[in-house]
């Protein structure tokens, strides 16, 4: 417990490094700052004030303690604090991340015990064709593809943006507005699709394996009945891996939506980071990139507790017997 | 005479691959009476887990049992749908596999698993069903039942768990049981309990034991019967005592000869030269005329079937009625 | 002795004969799927790499722009007397050139990227595994860690990061370059696992030691004997990754930050195309799509069909 936990502050530490050094080397953070008449002397006190002539060790230092506090100091590009950049764009996607997530899960999870189930019908082949196709497609095609269809043919729903929102306190939601609730209908299904395909394969997969193992043959040979068979004992020991995978999932989303956000203008996370990257933007690259790491590095540490929750093997509070 | 227990006739088990067909079981016939331990040894891949298997209907895709009838009690139970089939497996018809731990489901406790199954055949609410299972669990002993019934598998060691196999197994008081190589996986000295265990058992409940093994130590300790399988058919069949002092097919010999006594003495094993033929190459008459130092010409041509010869049924050119034309 | 030592050309003979009846290409003979995929991958990979002398038109070609062309429908005629299939865009440039010369940046960029990434991946497992202790524990945890992060974000960042050491001059020159790396650097550590638990399984074996005996130094020893043994997933893995470069090359270009407009990929048409979803000029966005949709898939399937036939526990 405590090494996942110290590990995990490593992780950090090293993604703080690799976004510290990008501050330092790439670019010059000074030269965005100063005129073409400055004289070299003031440069050098620039640098001075700005903690550039201390030693590496201390301004890391420095870096991570300003990190943990959010600040992150001014957008390159837009002038404004980096820190009141990502809190008006975080709930954004948060909003968009958690609901795909919900969808894919539950959906994935259904999709995935019925093509289990009955793994001969023609209605489980189609499901996996589909599914195989849509793996094989890029995000932001399936985007596109709905924008079509429901924007521009039926014209049910809105093709970009968010809607109207709501306001409570530095956060905004769209699901008390109906139009908010419509616009965040396509960008839920595009960034939840490619999650539903690996979800739904994956339950696949393992329903699969627990019906070979030799606990189902047993209960098979028990009589009980097939429903049973099915829904508890397969499917729990099915869904331990499937858990871990789907929480181990939510920090890549989060990056995913990247570019479900591009697609459907969604004046989120992503979106502000590909910008970042066209602009060189450092100091919003390197906040991006440190809220990821704490995002995947929180997810991993949650997935780990929850197993010895779920499984009770590694539970070790018990001793065997002889 | 009363109806045995299991009667099986003609039984055939194929199985349909990339390659052809290939013969698992090959016309097999013979009957458990109630109250007898029938043992069924052979060397792995002679068909004695597809044989256990056939009877409660678990042969799996690509095989099937294209011929044969089995009856239980007298009930024909090989063309039953599915759902009666189910009726039967757990409730008439019990089956123990080989190893223990992976048998149970090591999400839930012990006593769980047992309730579940009384209650898939048997009218019982879970109180009843509850106590019943902390009795049976006393009765394959397993110490201190009262708060064990609330373990994890993997919280007991292999023989403790094979015990709450047998307990699940009996918990609806079938008339048949098949095991098969149900101590293999486990310590030799755990072996013997588990062995005497199943003798036991089988006794208080009348119940019908086909123990299948490789193993014809277990089977000389507890079986009545025994029956030697061979490349997918029956080769001998006749009590214990019958067979181990007196085996008549030639396989069996070597089969009872090769069991090390202690008053042997020391000196090599006796082995039998060669192997058992594949199932894509099976060769035509006797399968095991290659390696039988008896061999004559009738042997390489025509299948032996099993005949009468004394108390033993034995599927060789050697005995029986056909003994006249030998060599 | 009796019998005549084999000639060449009847060991050749025999050789085909076990590939034949292998089961690798059994299960290609007698699995539509793969057969169409893999036609539909060689045809697209032809049509792209001979795009110069296949396409009606170079797309590329500032001087081919006639805006008098612009907006012609499918199957319309230009002025310059060539058959729009395709249509054409603003510019007057012929849709279905465009997209064979893109579909030509994509697979390069694809290619290139999988052989970088290859490279690395291969010689980092073989380093890990076959020197061990501190290198191997170095080297995994970083790949573990990479592994857990999205390619995406990682291409993205290595983007951004190189494009803030090249002055922005010569942003369009490299950036093809830049994105072949980074691209590469996304993807390397699926490799370098997979080729490290090979090599450690090698190592161990008697005939590694064998030729240690006999003097062979390490990086001989790792190539020759444990090469052979880790082609087979690697391949598998190189079929996967390079519908996954496709993809990733057309997402970056898609968001702005892949090719430069000058040399567009299949991802740039896209986002073109996306700008007239509303207006009606459907077909510049459609016809690009459908060709990567159809590459992707069938490099996926391709893909999937390779490690299903591999896989030793399917059998």
């Amino acid at each position: 417990m405590i090494r996942a936990i110290a590990q995990a502050i490593a992780v950090l530490l090293a993604v703080a490094l690799i976004a510290f050094s990008m501050f330092r080397y790439v670019g010059d953070p000074v030269a965005n700052m100063v005129g073409a008449e400055t004289t070299q002397q003031e440069i050098w006190e620039l640098r001075e004030r700005l903690g550039l002539t201390d030693p590496l060790p201390v301004q890391f230092a420095r870096f991570v303690t300003n990190a943990a506090q959010g600040e992150f100091g001014i957008s390159y590009r837009q002038g404004r604090r980096v820190s009141t950049l990502i809190a008006e764009r975080l709930p954004a996607t948060v909003e968009l991340a958690l609901l795909s997530a919900l969808f894919a899960s539950v959906f994935g999870t259904i999709l995935g015990i019925y093509t289990a189930i009955r793994r001969h019908g023609w209605l489980s082949h189609a499901i996996m064709t589909v599914s195989l196709i849509g793996v094989s497609l890029p995000t932001f095609l399936i985007g596109i593809g709905l924008i079509y269809l429901f924007a521009v043919e039926l014209r049910w729903l809105p093709s970009f943006g968010r809607g109207e929102v709501v306001k409570f306190g530095w956060w905004t939601t769209g699901l008390l507005t109906e139009s908010g609730r419509k616009s965040l209908v396509l960008p839920v299904l595009t960034l939840g699709f490619f999650q539903l395909t690996l979800i739904m394969r994956l339950v696949r997969a393992q329903m699969l394996e627990t019906f070979r193992t030799d606990y189902v043959k047993f209960s098979r040979a028990r009589g009980l009945p097939e429903w049973r068979i099915n829904f508890k004992h397969a499917l729990a020991n099915a869904m331990i891996p499937v858990v871990t995978i789907i929480g181990l999932q939510l920090g890549a989303v989060v990056a995913f939506a990247i570019i479900t956000e591009s697609v459907f203008q969604w004046p989120g996370l992503g979106a502000m980071f590909v910008q970042a990257v066209q602009f060189v933007d450092i100091p919003v690259m390197a906040a991006y990139l440190l809220f990821v790491g704490l995002v995947f590095v929180v997810t991993n540490l949650l997935v780990d507790l929850f197993y010895v929750v779920l499984d009770p093997r590694l539970r070790s509070d018990r001793t065997t017997t002889k | 005479m009363t109806e045995p227990a299991l009667s099986v006739r003609n039984l055939r088990v194929e199985f349909f691959g990339r390659r052809g067909k290939l013969v698992a079981i090959d016309d097999v016939s013979f009957d458990v009476a109630k109250g007898e331990i029938l043992g069924m040894v052979g060397e792995s891949g002679a068909g004695k887990s597809v044989t256990g298997a056939a009877i409660v209907g678990l042969i799996e895709h690509p095989g099937r049992m294209t011929r044969g009838e089995i009856r239980l009690k007298g009930d024909r139970i090989d063309h039953l749908p599915a759902a009666g089939m189910r009726k039967i497996r757990g409730k008439r018809i019990g089956m123990v596999f080989q190893d223990p731990l992976s048998s149970l489901n090591p999400l839930f406790q012990i006593g769980d698993q047992i309730v579940e199954t009384m209650r898939a055949h048997l009218d019982i609410s879970k109180a009843d069903a509850r106590r019943r299972a902390v009795k049976l669990l006393d009765e394959v002993g397993i110490p201190a039942a009262a708060s064990r019934v609330d373990s994890y598998p993997h919280q007991l060691s292999g023989g403790m768990r094979q015990r709450v196999v047998l307990a699940l197994v009996l918990c609806t008081e079938p008339e048949l049981i098949i095991a098969d190589e149900p101590t293999t996986a486990l310590d030799v000295s755990v072996q013997a309990q588990i062995i005497a265990l199943i003798k036991a058992l089988a006794k208080n409940y009348g119940t019908s034991v086909m123990l299948i093994t490789h193993d014809l130590g277990v089977v000389a300790e507890i079986a009545d019967r025994v029956a030697v399988m061979y490349a997918g058919r029956l080769v001998e069949i006749g009590s214990v005592r019958d067979v181990l002092k007196g085996a008549k097919h030639p396989y069996s010999q070597g089969l009872v000869s090769a069991i090390p006594t202690l008053r042997q003495g020391a000196g090599a094993l006796r082995q039998i030269p060669g192997a058992m033929p594949r199932l894509h190459a099976m060769p035509n008459g006797c399968a095991f005329h290659t390696r039988c130092q008896f061999v004559f010409e009738r042997c390489r041509v025509e299948r032996p079937m099993p005949v009468r010869s004394g108390d033993i049924e034995v599927a060789c050119w050697l005995h029986g009625k056909a003994v006249g034309t030998g060599p | 002795m009796s019998e005549p030592i084999p000639g060449s050309w009847q060991r050749f003979r025999a050789r085909l004969e076990r590939v034949w009846d292998s089961d690798l290409t059994y299960s290609f003979r007698t699995s539509p799927i793969a057969i169409i995929a893999g036609c539909m991958t060689a045809i697209l990979l032809v049509l792209a790499l001979m795009a110069p002398w296949v396409a009606p038109q170079d797309a590329f070609d500032v001087a081919a722009v006639r805006l008098e062309d612009g907006f012609l429908r499918p199957l319309e005629r230009g002025s310059t007397g060539i058959l729009h299939l395709a249509g054409t865009d603003s510019q007057g440039r012929d849709v279905l050139s465009a997209i064979l010369y893109g579909a030509r940046v994509s697979l390069l960029v694809g290619f290139a990227s999988v052989a970088f990434s290859m490279a690395m991946g291969v010689a980092l497992g073989l380093a890990a595994g076959f020197l061990g202790g501190r290198v191997d524990a170095v080297i995994m945890r970083i790949a573990d860690v990479q592994l857990s992060f999205p390619a995406i974000l990682i291409a993205l960042l290595v983007f951004g990061i190189a494009r803030g050491f090249i002055h922005p001059s010569q942003h369009e020159q490299v950036a093809v370059y830049v994105l072949i790396i980074s691209i590469g650097l996304s993807h390397w550590a699926s490799y370098a696992r997979t080729v490290r638990s090979s090599t450690l399984v090698e190592r161990n074996k008697e005939y590694v030691q064998a030729a240690r005996v006999m003097g062979r130094d390490n990086t001989a020893i790792m190539f020759e004997h444990v090469m052979p043994n880790v082609v087979g997933p690697v391949l598998v893995i190189a079929t996967i990754n390079l519908a996954l470069a496709v993809i990733e090359e057309a997402t970056l270009s898609f968001l702005g930050v892949g090719v430069p407009p000058t040399q567009p990929s299949l991802g740039t048409l896209i986002r073109v195309g996306q700008q007239f979803l509303f207006s009606g000029e459907w077909w510049i966005l459609l016809f690009p799509s459908i060709a990567l949709i159809i590459l992707s898939l069938s490099i996926n399937l391709l893909g999937d069909w390779l490690r299903d036939a591999l896989n030793p526990r399917l059998k």
